[in-house]
């Protein structure tokens, strides 16, 4: 008998995990590019000109910044990535709104996951001062990761992997695969362009794509398992498609799927995720050699996870109601 | 006892109320220990109160409270100081509800049957006739065991002279279970020591109670029932509680959009397997909004046909809809007949002495002694309309009674209790506030009362509004044996 001795999990629950699996995502990525780059930020001389616009741009939020800033100055860029309420993908904003998906499903949390929750979003509101000051910056954005990892953990050690379980970690990985793509799509020129003449020559050029490898989390990953060689286009393949690497689009594609199959009714989401990944292994490679190409690959890869997205919410998100039938209302008198 | 341990409770009495835990200046008996050890503390007795509120916003224990202007959730106010019941009262209490309830159970199923109680004459007519949660389309519905009202609250109170009443039933959506079991966590993590000394009885069985009896409902064969317990939402002031049952029960937390009739009349989850048969559901939501088609077609927390399906037998609810009948404050005046009608056995707890509006010659006693009377709408809860006839101005009494003149029937009135008080930390200090207690009955195969039940404590001086609606708080109910406990307690923790 299908579902016998199994708890179904609810629309609903399925949607809001899903949620909070992005958004912790979301917080976690974020307070790293903002802590590499901030780091980045305080090797490279003036010259450089290095400024704090690519950080929007991966986070594609620029427009948004500018329509309420007159130009990238750090702090505002920084209050507007970490803090702001008003930019849904800031940290801050990202933490409370996990917070409310988990908070809307916390009946399938184990108690002790949810009070680290809590703790998080009340440490991260009640610090949120820190996030900005250089002095303070770097620590309030190495807790922020810790305090998210920590949850991870907590989920991971605590509870089945089940349906519920299941939702949280296709959220996760989609998003930070989205997060790879962008920061790849965002950085091709440092990755695979040449070094530009004005931007203080050989020795700023490597800072710079290394930096690029640190905000996914991946140099030194990547060095353990490159030997030497034009580190560029190697870069992206092992950012692309890396499978031993957790924050490689095709880890986190694979992991989709391993989550997928686990769920009732999956093989439209299961095609489409398997779709991004057929465009990952047939990959040519001038495709990873020069900005224009890159820009073009991850294009179609984020349109790919948009439309496996999409897939999830018609499976699983949006059942359709019958409409409720209209009766009159019954006369409640004797 | 030091000095300075003793400053906190230096001069704590209670003039002209029964202490639940002092005496004269002494602990009752049951009481003893707890107070030798909480006295012994000194000041770090305000330091496990910090530690109970850090608790308790850790564990994420909020409680919406309406009054607030933008109804958000609070930390669940408590008192870190237990109050105490000796064994020996809580059995002969227990009892008591069991036999009230009992009674209740099969007076609604009376009511939605034969009536022979009205045919008898016990209960007037047109009391039935007038009541507000009297539901038509529950005629001829035959739960199962003849129990309408799975799961009540009852709230006791004691006057001066020690009595214990049953100040009313709440046999719709009783709320507060919960937070008796959050109550013990805390006070688990704050007084571990007090737990090693004393034999206090243990209330965390109460959900797998309630499993049990909600998976005995069920209609089809198998061990395996579907169990959703029907909330209204997260702006639910009880949210937080029906997430914790939910939980415990390992049931189904629905919203009324997560569940769906279909047409033949059974009722599905929506999940992502797909619609899946429900077999239970212990409903959060009151009659009136369960069902837009049966009752409140604006209704939009409800489920469509859920009364549909009930009716034919293809899913229990509890309590069953209509269970509210006896509710009504009307009523309540009439339990001690009751017990005696169907049982023909005397009531084992007291009820409040009560006036009923409608009576010519009641209503013209309330009217002349509404300084002395506490006066109650007949069929709403939380506390809402109470009126307390010692602190109302001119203007308010003229007001309580133009309302009684228009509508008599919906009008009870009681003489004004000295609820009995509990020593709690106001500001550092502990001083008698006024409480009650909630202690939960479940009506199934085997019938269950909690271990004690939520005390409710009115934290202003004076107070007499213990609702947790209205911003009262709340203690931990420690029943334990005296007879038994080894009293070893002498301060400095040492065993």
């Amino acid at each position: 008998m299908p579902g016998k001795g199994r708890a179904m999990l609810l629309s609903r629950f399925a949607e809001s995990l899903y949620w909070a699996g992005r958004y912790l995502e979301r917080a976690e990525a974020t307070a790293r590019l903002v802590r590499v780059h901030t780091e980045l930020f305080l090797d490279l001389p003036r010259a450089a000109g290095v400024g704090w616009s690519p950080l929007l741009a991966v986070t594609g939020a620029g427009e948004e910044f500018l329509g309420r800033h007159t130009g990238p100055d750090e702090d505002d860029v920084v209050a507007f990535l970490a803090i702001d309420p008003k930019n849904r993908g800031s940290i801050l904003a990202s933490i409370a709104q996990a917070t409310v998906s988990l908070q809307l499903s916390r009946v399938l949390l184990p108690t002790a996951s949810f009070e680290v929750v809590t703790k998080l979003h009340d440490w991260a509101a009640a610090s949120s001062a820190e996030a900005i000051d250089r002095r303070t910056r770097l620590d309030w954005m190495d807790e922020v990761i810790g305090r998210c990892q920590l949850l991870a953990g907590s989920l991971a050690g605590t509870m089945c992997d089940d349906e519920a379980y299941g939702f949280l970690q296709i959220g996760r990985y989609l998003e930070r695969a989205d997060m790879t793509i962008r920061v790849l799509d965002v950085q091709a020129g440092i990755l695979v362009g040449q070094p530009a003449e004005d931007a203080g020559g050989e020795p700023y050029h490597d800072l710079t794509w290394m930096s690029v490898l640190r905000s996914l989390a991946a140099h030194q990953m990547f060095r353990r398992s490159q030997g030497s060689g034009v580190p560029g286009p190697a870069a992206v393949r092992f950012l692309l498609r890396e499978e031993r690497f957790p924050r490689s689009v095709e880890f986190c594609l694979a992991s989709t799927a391993r989550a997928l199959a686990q769920l009732p009714r999956a093989a439209l989401p299961l095609a489409g995720c398997a779709q991004v990944r057929a465009r990952l292994r047939d990959l040519q490679p001038a495709e990873v050699d020069t900005p224009g190409e890159l820009h073009e690959l991850a294009d179609d890869l984020e349109s790919g996870i948009g439309a496996l997205h999409d897939e999830l919410a018609r499976t699983y998100f949006r059942l359709e109601a019958a409409p409720p039938a209209v009766v009159e209302p019954a006369e409640i008198r004797i | 006892m030091t000095t300075r341990a003793e400053a906190h409770w230096n001069g704590y009495q209670s003039p002209g109320f029964f202490d639940e835990m002092l005496v004269g200046g002494g602990a009752r008996t049951a009481c003893e220990g707890v107070i030798r050890y909480l006295a012994g503390l000194g000041d770090d007795l305000l330091e496990r109160q910090r530690a109970a509120e850090l608790a308790i916003k850790a564990m994420g224990i909020t409680f919406a409270v309406y009054s607030d202007a933008d109804n958000t959730d609070r930390s669940w106010p408590f008192d870190v100081i237990p109050r105490v019941i000796s064994t020996q009262e809580w059995t002969a209490i227990s009892a008591g509800l069991v036999q009230r309830l009992t009674a209740l159970n099969m007076f609604i199923d009376d009511l939605y049957g034969s009536a022979r109680v009205v045919a008898d004459g016990v209960l007037p007519r047109e009391v039935l006739a007038s009541s507000k949660n009297f539901r038509p389309q529950c005629v001829g519905v035959k739960p199962r065991g003849g129990v309408w009202a799975h799961v009540c609250g009852s709230d006791l109170v004691r006057d001066r002279d020690g009595t214990v009443y049953v100040l009313e039933d709440n046999l719709r959506v009783p709320s507060g279970v919960s937070y008796m079991m959050e109550n013990r966590l805390i006070t688990k993590r704050v007084f571990a020591d007090l737990f090693r000394d004393l034999d206090i009885h243990p209330v965390d069985s109460y959900p797998h109670r309630l499993r049990e009896l909600l998976a005995a409902l069920s209609q089809r064969d198998g061990d395996w029932p579907t169990i959703a317990v029907l909330t209204p939402g997260a702006f639910n002031s009880a949210y937080f509680e029906h997430v914790f049952l939910a939980r415990q029960m390992g049931a189904h937390l629905a919203e009324g959009g997560d569940l769906v009739v279909e047409s033949d009349d059974c009722v599905y989850l929506r999940t992502v397997s797909g619609p899946v048969r429900v077999d239970v559901i212990y409903r959060r939501i009151d009659d009136l909004w369960l069902d837009p088609e049966a009752f409140r077609p604006d209704s939009l927390v409800g489920v469509p046909g859920l009364m549909r399906a009930w009716r034919a037998g293809n899913v229990a609810i509890a309590n069953a809809p209509g269970a509210g009948v006896a509710d009504d404050k009307v009523i309540y005046a009439f339990v001690p007949e009751l017990i005696r009608y169907y049982l023909s056995e005397e009531p084992k707890i007291a009820n409040v002495p009560t006036y009923l509006c409608h009576d010519d010659l009641a209503r013209g006693h309330v009217l002349a002694n509404l300084d002395e009377l506490v006066v109650k709408p007949a069929n709403e809860s939380g506390g809402m309309g109470v009126f307390v006839g010692s602190f109302a101005s001119q203007a308010e009494k003229e007001a309580m009674r133009l309302r009684i003149e228009a509508d008599p029937r919906n009008h009870i009135a009681q003489p004004i209790l000295a609820l009995s008080t509990a020593p709690t930390l106001c500001d550092g200090r502990v001083v008698p506030r006024h409480v009650d207690l909630r202690p939960f009955i479940l009506s199934g195969e085997q019938p269950y009362v909690t271990q004690g039940g939520l005390t409710r404590v009115a934290l202003t001086e004076g107070s007499l509004v213990v609702n947790s609606s209205q911003g009262g708080g709340s203690k931990d109910t420690w029943v334990l044996d005296p007879t038994m406990s080894a009293v070893r307690l002498d301060g400095t923790h040492a065993r």
